[in-house]
């Protein structure tokens, strides 16, 4: 063992040496498996975070993030500020300045018309562009010359960094896509699944579903760049299997999102091939808890909604009592070994944005008994369910079918009954509950239930949009047909004011400061949103691979032009 | 002959308009969106848009009719042009799923291969191992070789594909190291090196799906061979002093391949349909994968078309089947 990790140590040291004077294309292949399949290239089609990884690798915007969550260059010449002149001083707009010399991988020149091609093709109402909130606020982009970029937005914005920054904002060819606009953009077969990029690799095979093969870019701008000659993405079977192509049979360099069971990683890591990497983003499980009746006694139209406040949960001591019930560490370690760990917060990150808000990590059954005790509920009837003026304290806990989801109920399940409280557990195809039907009662919109559990995450790092969600307007009703992102209906006027200013404010210190006030007025000052887990993304990369760096903020493939063979 | 083959292909039109209809609005009315695979993180409005464009915000009559028109105009009239440079159907939409934007008929064009040689290899690997043991088991009825037959014939049926998969998986892949645990269809065979390869990526899902395949096969065989074991004629064959390898290779055998034979042929279309959990764990990119993948993703125009074509093909081999019999059987007479 200790001879291994000698060798191991040996090799690692001497990994770095060929990575300072590599040259193009002398790798061989990088071989990567995506336990769901790729089907389409373009990522403002697609909403599968598989499809905008893959198609990171050919597709590049002005600039990206790393994995600590700074802005880096891309196509960009650097980055736009105040400071530096690109952001105007009152941040009405943004402008960017392309590399010189910069040619898409047929070999003609990438121009800013490019850009503003691409800002049309998005938001042109009849194409269904997946990535919309990206050009959401741009008045207009347009080409100061050929390799100047200005973008207008409609009033300030404070985070200008939205259009043309991350894999879900990447630049198109115009004369590739041009005939693609509005209503013609799902039926460009070829150019959406071989789209002419700028980066690393370009697309030199297509299998719907099956297989992405990917040669390098002879004109990629880096021209020791990248070491591997070729590139392909196998997709389909499940995490297990993704992982274990990586950590044990070693058939594959590179396997995405391979969450399995805590013992299954500690198996396949033994087996030496391999090793597993995780980056925390914003992902966080955790229980909305409903401040409205969802009774099946109300009539239909005013079930869950602000009419008529929850019986049980509109007292803040009952879920308090509840979130204290629950273990934290237990939950991670059944459900993400070290794909996860115990949260209070919504914001979980980037370390600059998140609350030390650490009050709910302890589990604290007697204090959670004193509450319900203290708020009325009793168990005057010696049936170990607490009750109050006749009514039991009952809930319906729902959330969507998935194994590690149903370890959770069972667990919490479990906690809240020695609490005194029954618990009845629902759980729905994933499908349904995401589907977003309103005639379906089963939506996580409509929430049908008192308290449910699922996952969500800022795609930015910056977490205004996301705490938008939590505005009164956004709470989903029959009025507006169940949509909306407020799922439990909070509505706290303090909240929203709070919000709007956050909007204005240009300060990011300043910034920081209220995003993790707002992230507390939902999470410990209201118990209105019981974070449990903060979830990383589990990939997996073979010992023969070098130079992976895990980003949680932009795509995972990020730095696919910095991997090198281990020789 | 010609008018009854005639009569039953005019009445598969209707029959076959029925089943689209109710498949159509079977998967149209099951739960799900094709939305709900898109991240939270993307807003309601945006999602709207998306369905919008897609067109699956139409009434389903509407969506119905387009389907019918695009299956039996569009498509074969694409297919037309394909083969004699005609423009019948320039400018018409084409089937698109809505998962990958391509056109429904390319990628079962892409995938009909890979199912075609994995599932057909097994269920051939699968016939060949299960004739030798269904004949030798019934011969030597009750003996340790029948027994262990009897055995073998119960894992293959009871063991789920996705179970002994996996095992042979861990058995053949991890531990052994002789076979990779995923298909690589971008392999093309053109020497001996990548004809090896060839066999070696699929002799872990023909070992899984063989298994389950000889299993049943191998107990018709044996039945179908004890019955005709106790027959007059084979009493005689043996009585004119014939060898024990022609009664039971030659007069035995024959006679007992009748009802096998038809087993074996009914069992053909489900080939075309693919193997669902064995193609999802092997990741090949076949037929059953990329129904499975459909359905997920809620892609009702790919599950719909993939769900009528195996109607078609069902409707199709029950229609030969029959014109076979008349053929075969005189006795038989539809006129």
């Amino acid at each position: 063992m200790k001879l291994r990790t000698a060798l191991l140590g040996a090799a690692a040291v001497l990994a770095w040496a060929p990575a300072a004077f590599a040259e193009r294309g002398t790798d061989g292949e990088v071989k990567l498996t995506f336990p769901q399949a790729v089907s389409i290239m373009n990522p403002y089609l697609s909403g599968g975070t598989k499809d905008i990884w893959a198609s990171s690798m050919v597709l590049e915007p002005m600039a990206g993030i790393d994995p600590d969550g700074n802005l880096i260059t891309k196509l960009a010449v650097e980055i736009p500020t105040v400071d530096n002149g690109g952001v105007s001083a009152d941040m009405t707009s943004i402008t960017w300045k392309l590399q010189p010399g910069l040619k898409w991988s047929d070999g003609t020149p990438v121009t800013a018309d490019d850009a503003v091609f691409t800002w049309q093709y998005c938001t042109d109402p009849a194409g269904g562009c997946s990535q919309a909130t990206k050009y959401e606020g741009v008045a207009s982009v347009e080409a100061v010359d050929p390799s100047t970029i200005k973008v207008t937005f409609s009033g300030p914005k404070p985070n200008p960094y939205t259009a043309f920054v991350g894999a879900l904002s990447p630049v198109l060819q115009k004369a590739q896509f041009a005939a693609c606009l509005g209503a013609a953009a799902p039926t460009c077969t070829d150019q959406n699944n071989m789209p002419i990029g700028t980066g690393p690799f370009k697309v030199t095979g297509f299998t719907v579903n099956d297989t992405v093969s990917m040669a390098m870019n002879e004109n990629y701008r880096d021209p020791a760049k990248p070491a591997f000659a070729s590139a392909v993405i196998k997709g389909g079977g499940d995490a297990e299997s993704s992982a274990r192509a990586v950590m044990e049979t070693g058939e594959f360099d590179y396997a995405w999102n391979t969450q399995i069971p805590p013992d299954s990683q500690a198996a396949m890591s033994a087996a030496g091939k391999g090793q597993f990497v995780v980056a925390f983003g914003t992902l966080v499980e955790r229980l909305e808890m409903n401040t409205t009746d969802p009774s099946a006694d109300l009539p239909e139209g005013e079930r869950s909604t602000a009419k008529h406040p929850h019986p049980i949960l509109s007292d803040i001591k009952v879920r308090t009592a509840l979130s204290k019930a629950i273990d934290r560490s237990i939950l991670v370690e059944v459900g993400y070994g070290a794909g996860g760990k115990p949260t209070c917060n919504v914001i979980p990150g980037p370390e600059a944005w998140a609350s030390d808000n650490e009050g709910c990590i302890a589990q604290d059954m007697p204090g959670a008994m004193a509450l319900l005790d203290e708020a009325g509920w009793k168990d005057s009837d010696g049936d170990g369910i607490r009750d109050k003026d006749g009514k039991k304290l009952s809930i319906l806990y729902q959330t969507t079918v998935n194994p590690i989801r149903q370890d959770f109920q069972a667990l919490i399940k479990d906690w809240w009954t020695e609490l005194g409280v029954e618990v009845e557990l629902k759980a729905i195809d994933p499908g349904v509950f995401f589907g977003g039907d309103p005639g379906s009662p089963d939506t996580f919109q409509k929430f049908y239930a008192d308290v449910e559990m699922y996952a969500n995450n800022s795609d930015n790092p910056d977490p205004e949009t996301y705490l938008g969600q939590y505005q009164c307007k956004n709470a989903p009703t029959p009025e507006n047909g169940w949509q909306g992102e407020n799922i439990n209906r909070f509505c706290d006027p303090m909240y929203d004011e709070l919000h709007a200013k956050l909007t204005q404010t240009t300060d990011v210190a300043e910034r920081q400061a209220i995003a993790k006030q707002l992230n507390d007025m939902v999470t410990k000052d209201s118990m209105i949103v019981v974070p449990l887990v903060h979830r990383g993304t589990l990939s997996a990369h073979s010992n023969a691979l070098g130079g992976v760096a895990i980003n949680a903020w932009d795509s995972e493939l990020w730095n696919v032009a910095d991997w090198f063979r281990v020789k | 002959m010609l008018t009854f083959t005639l009569r039953r292909l005019l009445l598969a039109i209707p029959t076959l308009l029925a089943i689209s209809l109710v498949i159509f609005l079977l998967v149209d009315l099951a739960p799900g969106s094709p939305m709900s695979e898109i991240p939270l993180t993307v807003p309601p409005d945006v999602r709207q848009r998306m369905i919008e464009a897609l067109g699956a915000d139409q009434p389903v009559i509407v969506r119905y009719v387009l389907w019918l028109r695009q299956f039996f105009w569009v498509e074969p009239a694409t297919l037309f042009d394909g083969w004699f440079g005609t423009t019948w159907a320039e400018g018409e939409q084409r089937i698109l799923s809505w998962q990958s934007r391509s056109p429904v008929f390319t990628i079962i064009g892409q995938r009909l291969p890979q199912t075609l040689t994995v599932i057909g290899t097994a269920y051939l690997v699968g016939i060949l191992i299960a004739l030798p043991i269904g004949i030798y088991s019934a011969y030597r009825q009750y003996s340790l070789f029948d027994q262990g037959g009897t055995l073998f014939a119960m894992i293959g049926f009871s063991v789920p594909t996705f179970f002994s998969g996996t095992l042979f998986i861990i058995i053949f892949a991890v531990w052994l190291g002789w076979f990779p645990t995923k298909y690589d269809t971008q392999l093309v065979v053109n020497d001996w090196d990548s004809f090896i390869k060839q066999i070696q990526q699929m002799a872990l899902p023909v070992m899984t799906l063989g298994l389950a395949n000889a299993a049943a096969i191998s107990r018709y065989m044996r039945s179908s061979m004890l019955d005709n074991m106790g027959m007059d004629y084979v009493r005689t064959a043996r009585a004119k002093g014939l060898s024990e390898r022609t009664v039971v290779l030659k007069h035995v055998l024959r006679n007992s391949l009748i009802p096998v034979v038809t087993v074996i042929a009914l069992g053909i279309p489900a080939i075309f349909g693919g193997a669902i959990i064995t193609e999802n764990l092997f990741g090949v990119n076949g037929i059953g994968a990329a129904l499975i993948g459909a359905i997920h993703a809620n892609d009702i125009p790919m599950v719909q078309t993939l769900a009528f074509i195996f109607a078609v093909l069902i409707v199709l081999f029950n229609l030969i089947a029959d014109v076979l019999y008349g053929l075969l059987d005189p006795r038989i007479r539809y006129d």
